[in-house]
């Protein structure tokens, strides 16, 4: 069983008012994501990715093509009771708490007393809800109002999650509390479907990622399969180096970039092995301040793909 | 059915603290007291005057309500994309439709009521002041109990303008466009009478056509207009308030189907 398939998911849109003219917001999209499976949607803004999470939660209806989710199709009401939905940017209703919102979605999946108190109560705490719990929604700011669209997105332990730019909107502690929301989510078997334009976050968390540009998707894979471990050089911080030294790393090959007094910004060819950067650097009265493998990135490889497609489509 | 429960509870609980609503009500109590500072300045008709003043501030109070938290239902839930988590629970579109529905008619049932509860204890104060003999010179009791039949009309009327603005927020996502709409149908349906008799003051039979074809079309909120008959304790035959009644609900019914299916297929973009 697969916790997500999509067949030919294609959507239309039509644009203008007087002369309206189709405007394909996703095209053909065929995917599958395995049971706990972390899979990040990536591609840049208006790529399609919040169109085939819509597509997905079919808050719009597909123009052609498929979608299952736990192989039962997109619209399906009793197959909800297993999903969570984080939508993009999200926004609830302004006279209510955190914690009578949640009691609410709660009650939906039928929930009911005690259970349902407690439910609300420990999704509060995962997402870092504090006393502020009480407080009417209007008054929340948007990382936030973030973590309660996050918690209510958890509400019915689902197996399937669907999160929008779950990141977005949030400062770096609780991008990093969001990131091991999701890995807990996958050690207890969950599937995690995410869309994000941040690589960073598709790079530290996702087993499997699809790129999606221009409506279109360009790659699917593991991350293994698009970023090949292959060293292309290596990243150095020296301080304390002496002409001598800098002459004898150009003369292997090497470029150095002063950084500040002394400290200095080498880039070695991939011939040249560490240990022999680091001791020339060391034979020189250098010190070492750190030594990184330089390697094609997440990044490298989206910008690659997207250009690709911007390329055909301008073709 | 539960779920149909869940949503209207929720709609209640988070519109009726809506600080609009409080300013409404507190306007509407301020006119009905206001009305008794107007029935001094005409001698003797003062009673039937504050009861009719009141009566109008109750209606259109409530009118300010059915629009402007009607409209949120839907158009505004749309606008600020709330409902795509909603939606995305195992919650039919038909059920958050009707939830909805009966969550606001809920909302303004309580507010009529506490309106209500104002209008009487202002009739029953200056029932209070009035001599025995201008008491006994009025067609009614101050507190009537028969105003509420008003009252109850006024709560069917409401319930149909409340359906009238859910419908037009199903298939415009514009919260202003749909509160314009509803007003202007809540408008032109005062004008039944007009429209029925439309082909008798034009001589273009297509236009007479026109304006029988919209009577029959636009709900005809003057029927639900019986203030005149309670105040003046002139009689009302129970058997017309009884049809009223099942108009407004044949009427709320189609509305709520017709909503129903537009909403069912609308993409939220």
């Amino acid at each position: 069983m697969h916790a997500i398939r999509t067949e030919g998911l294609t959507k239309h849109y039509s644009v203008g008012f007087w002369r309206s003219r189709p405007y394909v917001a996703l095209d053909h999209l065929s995917l599958e994501v395995a049971q706990g499976e972390i899979f990040g949607f990536l591609g840049p803004n208006g790529a399609g990715k919040t169109t085939t999470l819509k597509l997905l939660m079919q808050l719009i209806f597909p123009t052609s093509g498929q979608a299952w989710i736990l192989d039962r199709p997109a619209g399906d009401v009793e197959m909800r009771r297993r999903i969570g939905y984080l939508p993009e940017n999200p926004s609830f209703y302004d006279n209510v708490s955190a914690e009578e919102l949640l009691a609410y979605f709660a009650a939906l999946f039928g929930y009911r007393g005690a259970e349902r108190a407690k439910r609300v109560a420990v999704l509060l705490d995962e997402v870092g809800l504090g006393a502020e719990r009480r407080l009417q929604l209007r008054k929340y700011s948007k990382g936030m109002i973030q973590r309660v669209g996050l918690a209510q997105a958890l509400i019915n332990d689902p197996d399937v999650v669907f999160l929008d730019e779950p990141m977005s909107g949030l400062d770096p502690i609780g991008r990093r509390e969001v990131r091991d929301i999701i890995l807990r989510l996958r050690d207890r078997g969950a599937t995690v479907f995410f869309s994000s334009h941040i690589l960073a976050d598709a790079e530290s968390i996702c087993s499997r990622v699809g790129i999606v540009a221009g409506g279109k998707l360009v790659a699917a894979g593991t991350l293994a399969d698009m970023v090949p471990f292959h060293i292309k050089g290596w990243d150095l911080i020296v301080s304390g180096v002496s002409a001598d030294t800098r002459a004898a790393l150009a003369a292997r090959g090497a470029t150095a970039t002063l950084i500040s007094e002394g400290r200095y910004h080498v880039v070695l060819p991939p011939e040249l092995s560490s240990a022999e950067a680091v001791a020339l650097v060391r034979a020189t009265g250098g010190e070492l301040v750190s030594i990184n493998p330089v390697r094609d990135t997440l990044e490298d490889f989206f910008l690659a793909q997207v250009q690709q497609s911007a390329r055909r489509t301008f073709d | 059915m539960r779920a149909i429960g869940l949503v209207a509870l929720h709609v209640f609980r988070d519109s009726v603290r809506d600080k609009v609503l409080y300013s409404i009500v507190a306007f509407a109590v301020l006119l009905m007291a206001a009305s008794y500072l107007i029935g001094q300045l005409t001698a003797g008709e003062d009673l039937k005057i504050i009861k009719d003043l009141g009566l109008a501030a109750m209606s259109l109070m409530g009118l300010f309500i059915a629009v402007f938290i009607g409209i949120g239902l839907i158009a505004r839930e749309i606008d600020r994309r709330s409902i795509y988590a909603v939606l995305a629970k195992p919650v039919r579109r038909t059920e958050l439709i009707v939830g909805k529905y009966l969550g606001l008619v809920g909302t303004l049932f309580v507010n009529l009521a506490v309106m209500a509860v104002a209008y009487y204890v202002i009739l029953a104060y200056i029932g209070s002041t009035l001599s025995p003999a201008a008491l006994k010179a009025a067609p009614a009791p101050a507190a009537d109990p028969r105003l509420l039949l008003a009252v109850v009309m006024i709560g069917f009327e409401l319930a149909l303008v409340t359906a009238i603005a859910l419908f037009w927020s199903t298939f415009s996502s514009s919260a202003l466009l749909s509160a314009g709409l509803t007003v202007a149908m809540y408008v032109a349906g005062q004008f039944g009478a007009d429209l029925k008799n439309f082909e008798q003051v034009v001589e273009s039979p297509a236009a007479g056509m026109v304006g029988r074809g919209l009577y029959y079309l636009l709900p005809n909120f003057a029927a639900f207009d019986i203030k005149t008959e309670v105040v003046h304790a002139l009689p009302v035959q129970p058997g017309y308030l009884v049809l009223t009644a099942v108009y407004a609900l044949v009427y709320i019914a189609l509305l709520l189907v017709a909503s129903v299916v537009i909403f069912s297929r609308r993409d939220f973009k």
